[in-house]
């Protein structure tokens, strides 16, 4: 059943809508809610919205509960191509729980954390940015983390970032929402504007798999191929460019790397010079690289996981 | 006057990234004035470089206290600036949201690093700023409580209203916070407007922010300004939000500054297809409008007026 949470005129003969798809089992349940398209830059959610919504429809007599899908938070933005909500300066993922008195975008927020609010498990599908390339991977802020990574275990993803706590991320929905007591998973993985198929199939068959796990999903699953890598906070090492330029490199994120090894270079295309050599500082496991060549100084290129 | 460059990066395809500060006077670490960090900051732009103009002026003739060292840093990001861009126009993000930055962070972390670097240590600081809403605001001088908040310094600018606000969790990035935990007496100052110059709202600004270099010492030799306000305190929780009840076009009716009494009409909100007028917006309360949307358009719920009731 399509609900609208939240209905608001545009200027011109257009209603702003938030609506969620809500699928409701045989017998009752958990209550799980996916939610995606915070940002509008990113897309895989969209596949995996789009698989699990025709999967369970399909298949109601395996769920034993509700699953209620959220595929857009920010239509405007998806619309737009843009990361953040047009006209509104900041990040819908640094407004939250909101404020029913504040601007639109605040009152949006606040309608939405309301509407997921006793949710069972919440999964807020990310998909980096335009500038990254993550492999497929569960955040978990370190305060939440005894909680939630065996919750995060049942994924399948390749990597459980387990993170250090920051003000800043307090106004992010996944945080908002494990204050309220309303457990939430962040899942980051692929590059902005772009779908990885096998990337969000498996996905798919992780949250079927944490359904299972939650008792409310009877169907068949496939058992993840992979066990997850758990990373503890501070055992990551940034790699920034040294300098402006042109960022090359023959390697993919999910791979593991050497102390010394070369990840790229920093080219100058003008002048045809190598500006710097991309070393790796330690030995590890490589689970964000660069996708968007263009770098300047500071200019993210690599994370690496010092395992 | 000095000018030396606080940061130079350099561009894969652009002339150098350049921030430059102007230092008067010699001596303790007093005022720090930081301008525009977003592109389209063009008001604060305008009133930094007439800042540096009365500065050097003052210390052509002597005005500026013995001991006492000023830093202006005109423009935080030119680069923005010159390609119409509010934020950093590579990735998009907000230097005003870096602070106290990283020096071995990513691009607008280093830049927010060394902006703070070169402004931290001063006694009191002004930052220019904007606001994360689109519109316009009655000049004032705004200060989040942290507790190290100086309500008697912000008076001191002579301005109409000085505001009050709690800090969010996002706004802990920003200068003026971090500032103020790293015990700088700091101020953001609200010129009007934003992406337009406001004449008359620029020399309000540029003689309150002369004005409080005078009351606090920094200045010495008392010339003449425009009169100076025995400022109201507004708590910003206690300001009357106004929202739109339709969406439409937007016909501003009251501007920033404009008493007000309860039922006055601040606005209509006309039909975009047939010119009816869907809503006319009315005044909550007597009193003063402090924040007006400056859109042609809104949303229904927008908000589009602060009032501060009398």
């Amino acid at each position: 059943m399509i609900k609208t949470i939240v209905s608001t005129e545009l200027p011109i003969d257009e209603k702003f809508r938030i609506r969620k798809n809500v699928i409701s089992g045989t017998q009752k349940g958990p209550r799980l809610c996916v939610v995606t398209g915070t940002h509008g830059d990113e897309l895989e959610g969209q596949m995996v919205c789009y698989e699990l919504v025709k999967t369970v429809s399909e298949n109601l007599k395996f769920l034993e509960g509700t699953l209620e899908v959220y595929p857009a938070f920010n239509p405007l933005g998806i619309d737009t191509i843009q990361r953040g909500i047009p006209n509104f300066d900041l990040d819908m993922n640094r407004i939250f729980p909101g404020d029913p008195l504040g601007t639109m975008a605040e009152q949006t927020a606040y309608a939405l954390i309301e509407d997921i609010k006793g949710a069972d498990m919440v999964i807020d599908i990310h998909s980096s940015n335009l500038y990254l390339r993550e492999t497929p991977q569960v955040r978990i802020n370190e305060k939440t983390a005894e909680k939630l990574v065996p919750f995060a275990e049942h994924l399948g993803m390749d990597f459980i970032w387990v993170h250090d706590a920051a003000t800043v991320l307090e106004a992010t929905l996944a945080w908002s929402l494990n204050v309220a007591e309303t457990p939430c998973l962040v899942v980051e993985m692929g590059v902005g504007q772009r779908i990885n198929n096998s990337m969000c199939r498996r996905l798919v068959n992780g949250i079927f798999n944490l359904m299972k796990h939650l008792g409310m999903w009877t169907g068949k699953v496939a058992s993840p191929e992979t066990k997850p890598v758990i990373c503890q906070g501070g055992s990551v090492t940034f790699l920034n460019a040294e300098t402006s330029g042109v960022f090359l490199t023959d390697l993919k994120c999910g791979t593991r790397v050497s102390e010394t090894e070369t990840i790229g270079m920093i080219v100058d295309p003008l002048q045809g010079k190598m500006l710097s050599r991309v070393t790796s500082p330690v030995s590890g496991y490589m689970f964000t690289i660069r996708a968007y060549p263009i770098v300047y100084e500071g200019s993210l290129m690599a994370r690496i996981f010092n395992s | 006057m000095r000018v030396e460059t606080i940061f130079e990066m350099t561009s894969p395809y652009r002339d150098s990234f350049r921030i430059k500060g102007f230092r008067f006077g010699n001596g303790e670490k007093t005022l720090a004035i930081a301008g525009p960090m977003r592109g389209d900051e063009i008001q604060q732009q305008y009133i930094c470089s007439q800042i540096v103009r009365r500065l050097t002026m003052a210390e052509q003739h002597g005005r500026i206290s013995e001991g006492k060292s000023i830093l202006v840093i005109p423009s935080c990001n030119p680069f923005s600036m010159n390609v119409s861009r509010r934020f950093w126009a590579m990735d998009n993000t907000d230097i005003n949201r870096m602070f106290p930055g990283y020096s071995q962070g990513e691009t607008t972390q280093r830049i927010a690093a060394a902006i703070f670097s070169a402004l931290e240590g001063f006694e009191y600081g002004i930052q220019l700023a904007s606001y994360y809403v689109p519109g316009d605001f009655v000049p004032h001088v705004r200060m989040i409580t942290t507790g190290y908040e100086t309500l008697d310094t912000a008076k001191l600018f002579g301005m109409k209203f000085v505001s009050l606000c709690k800090p969010r969790p996002f706004d802990t990035a920003l200068l003026n916070y971090n500032w103020q935990i790293w015990n700088t007496k700091a101020f953001s100052v609200y010129a009007g407007c934003t992406s337009r110059i406001d004449s008359t709202a620029a020399s309000e600004t540029v003689d309150a922010i002369m004005r409080m270099m005078q009351a606090a010492k920094i200045l010495t030799k008392t010339v003449t300004l425009s009169p100076a306000y025995e400022p109201a305190v507004v708590d910003e929780s206690e300001l009357l939000h106004v929202k739109a009840s339709h969406a439409g076009i937007f016909y501003r009716l009251k501007s920033p500054g404009s008493s007000i009494e309860s039922g006055d009409v601040l606005a209509q909100i006309i039909d975009p297809y047939n010119g009816q007028c869907l809503s006319e917006v009315k005044s909550p309360a007597d009193g003063i409008v402090f924040f007006a949307h400056n859109q042609p358009l809104v949303f229904e719920n927008g908000l589009i007026f602060m009032i501060r009731g009398m």
